[in-house]
């Protein structure tokens, strides 16, 4: 074996950059946010992303992990990663400070539609605890909001402690022309939300379907339900888009684990069009 | 290789046979063929033609394997063993990286594999089409993988062409073999007195231009076509791919998985020994102080538990769900990814399944039933 530096990091696909952490933000118990910078300032200068575009962010001597990049894409010197502190990797990553190094391959995957979508009403829906990749394009269409219609963001959770932070659905809720629907599977003595699942919101917002674009992160049975729901309003497939999860180890569509049906979920994905996962989403054991 | 280059055929006598190692070591080839080591055939390190397994043939079916000593002094009687084309190019365990801390911050040093020429002389038609498929995943997609470019760049490949199937080969309905047409430098055939060379690359031509080659009668030829044709014609499994991948795809909640489930392991030597798997993870190894780790990919099988796992959830919980994960990927979803089979028909996987299992009966089980039903 032979030590090659010769070959430059953007031809090597494997190498991980270092990035210092310039802030970290504790969103909840268990959530954390970490400003990121790259440290090598070629490599700094050529990052280039979309909203719903992931990074496999690195902690040394443990391990790799895909997260969502949530900042905007018009700023790409620093990058913003909300992580949920699950196991063992994101253990580590979740107890680094200010200054400390993280590592970044990326970014990788399919972002959302956020050119096509200018205009159109924007109608969010989500279901589960995290939901990291629609937040990016939330933020985004609020920091260009005249480009976009009315934005809907709806969001189911189980029981109400699973609402993992309350403050950012009230922050949403102050911006023009948005309206925020949360609801619970449970009933809770703190919750004045709607009751029921997120589905059931349907029936209260109001939509023109040929002028709206969907975009859904969650379990997969529910995003299977929500878009047959939605094909009945009159939304047709190519106006919805989901955003997947699967085991990933490389990121670059070799390492065989994230597959879906024919895709690889971090290449042809995590952000698909609906018309092209649907056979496939929600279906168990695969 | 080169496809622009236009085969040139010759004979070679068999005691010229050492002339080619001779040749490939003044060419600064490491050479390696196939050698029995502890009973098993296993690529190795071919310093004279003795090296070869002379007066051994392999007998392969469904779960089993068996080396016969025969009188028979041909070099390529064996078939294959266990092992594929695949290690040499996509290694069972490759470190990618050495990550090192500094003052504050920490260095990623890629380490590539050594470069060093090798010629692997005794490969199989199913051989290179396994090769093909392989560099179409690592070499043709979106990144190509610099481990996997150092490890094939520096190859020389000699085919040897079939001229006896196993009971377990299927390669002519996968239409992969038993001629190898392309992905060589040299081909052989091996006769009883001597081989006929085939080039398929200009590196190969150059190489043939040292063993002093006799002309071959063009009826020499045609008694070799017909011989790789009787080859072809005495396969007995088959699998039809006209229906595929749709066939498989809609054969999601077939009966036959929960039948095949109840006889597969999941002990993964069907992914392991198979040509064009390429499942891999990646593990950490940091050292003591925590100040050097290593980043090195290895193998990994569809068939482990861990393989499916996200958070808090198993996506493919039972051996059912890989089972089909397994086949679905291999003969349906691997044609919409790649544009072709995963399967090259080498039959690997029917002879090194403790089980036997046979994906050849499986697929038609499932695409059977399917026509039966009229769906
Ligand atoms: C495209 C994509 C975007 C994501 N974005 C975010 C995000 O913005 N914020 C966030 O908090 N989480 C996100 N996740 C989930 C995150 O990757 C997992 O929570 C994380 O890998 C868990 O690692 P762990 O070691 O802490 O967990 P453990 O359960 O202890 O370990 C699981 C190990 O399995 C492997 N693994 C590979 N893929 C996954 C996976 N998808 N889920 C779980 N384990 C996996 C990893 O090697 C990991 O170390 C995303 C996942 C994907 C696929
Ligand atoms: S699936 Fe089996 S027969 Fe087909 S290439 Fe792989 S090991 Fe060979
Ligand atoms: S070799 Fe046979 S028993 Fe083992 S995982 Fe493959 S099909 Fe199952
Ligand atoms: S994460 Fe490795 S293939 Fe997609």
């Amino acid at each position: 074996m032979n030590m090659e530096s010769a070959i430059s990091p953007p031809m090597n696909p494997f190498v991980i950059h270092p990035a210092v952490i310039k802030e970290k933000r504790q969103e909840a118990p268990e959530i954390v946010t970490f400003r990121l910078q790259l440290e090598d300032p070629a490599i700094r200068k050529q990052f280039r992303f979309e909203p719903g575009q992931f990074n496999m962010v690195y902690a040394f001597g443990v391990g790799e992990v895909a997260i969502s990049i949530v900042s905007d894409p018009d700023h790409p010197r620093e990058l913003d990663h909300t992580i949920r502190i699950v196991g063992r990797t994101t253990d580590v990553i979740g107890r680094m400070q200010p200054g400390d190094r993280l590592g970044i391959r990326g970014p990788f995957g399919k972002g959302w539609p956020m050119e096509e979508a200018k205009g159109s009403d924007i109608l969010i829906v989500t279901g589960g605890l995290g939901c990291a990749p629609v937040v990016g394009a939330i933020e985004y269409i609020f920091r260009r909001r005249e480009n976009y219609g009315m934005m809907n963001i709806l969001h189911g959770v189980k029981a109400p402690h699973d609402l993992l932070y309350r403050e950012r659905f009230d922050a949403w809720r102050a911006h023009p022309r948005t309206h925020v629907w949360l609801t619970s599977d449970e009933p809770g003595k703190t919750w004045h939300y709607h009751v029921g699942v997120v589905t059931e919101l349907f029936d209260r917002v109001q939509f023109d379907p040929n002028h709206t674009f969907v975009m859904m992160c969650g379990p997969e049975i529910m995003m299977r339900v929500a878009s047959h729901l939605l094909s009945q309003r009159g939304l047709t497939p190519d106006r919805m888009y989901v955003s997947l999860e699967r085991h990933m180890a490389c990121g670059i569509g070799l390492c065989g684990h994230c597959q879906l049906g024919p895709y690889f979920i971090c290449k042809d994905g995590p952000v698909m069009r609906l018309d092209r996962i649907l056979p496939w989403l929600g279906k168990s054991g695969i | 290789m080169n496809p622009s280059h236009t085969a040139s055929w010759g004979i070679l006598n068999r005691r010229d046979f050492p002339r080619l190692l001779d040749a490939l070591r003044t060419q600064g080839y490491r050479i390696i063929g196939p050698t029995l080591q502890d009973g098993a055939v296993k690529w190795g390190d071919i310093a004279t033609v003795d090296d070869f397994p002379v007066g051994w043939r392999d007998h392969q079916s469904p779960g089993h394997y068996r080396l016969e000593r025969t009188e028979s002094f041909r070099y390529f009687d064996i078939v294959h063993g266990a092992e594929s084309f695949k290690p040499l190019t996509f290694a069972p365990r490759e470190t990618l990286l050495v990550l090192e801390r500094t003052h504050k911050t920490f260095v990623a040093t890629p380490i590539l594999p050594d470069p060093e020429p090798l010629a692997v002389l005794g490969v199989r038609a199913c051989d290179l089409a396994g090769l093909a498929i392989q560099d179409r995943i690592f070499l043709h997609g979106p990144y190509a993988d610099p481990y996997y470019r150092a490890r094939r760049d520096r190859l020389f490949i000699i085919a040897v062409q079939c001229t006896r199937a196993l009971d377990t080969c299927f390669c002519a309905s996968m239409g992969t073999g038993p001629q190898a047409t392309a992905g060589f430098d040299l081909a052989l055939i091996e006769g009883d007195a001597d081989f006929v060379v085939q080039t398929g690359s200009e590196e190969g031509a150059r190489l043939a231009q040292h063993l002093s080659l006799h002309p071959v009668p063009p009826e020499r030829l045609r008694q070799e076509e017909i011989r790789m044709a009787a080859c072809a014609a005495s396969q007995t499994r088959s699998i039809d791919q006209s229906a595929l991948p749709r066939a498989l795809y809609d054969a999601h909640d077939h009966e036959r998985w929960d039948d095949v489930a109840r006889r597969c392991l999941a002990c993964t030597n069907c992914t392991m020994v198979c040509p064009t798997c390429f499942c891999h993870g990646v593990e950490e190894q940091p050292d003591l102080m925590w100040t050097r780790s290593e980043r090195a990919r290895v193998w990994d099988s569809c068939f482990t538990p861990d393989h499916g796992y996200i958070h808090g959830k198993n996506l493919r919980p039972t051996i059912k769900d890989r089972y089909r994960m397994w086949l679905t990927h291999k003969l349906a979803a691997w044609i919409d990814q790649f544009g072709m089979s995963g399967c090259v028909g080498c039959g690997r996987c029917l002879t090194w399944c403790p089980v036997g299992i046979d994906l050849t009966e499986e697929i038609k089980e499932l695409i059977r039933s399917r026509q039966a039903s009229g769906s």
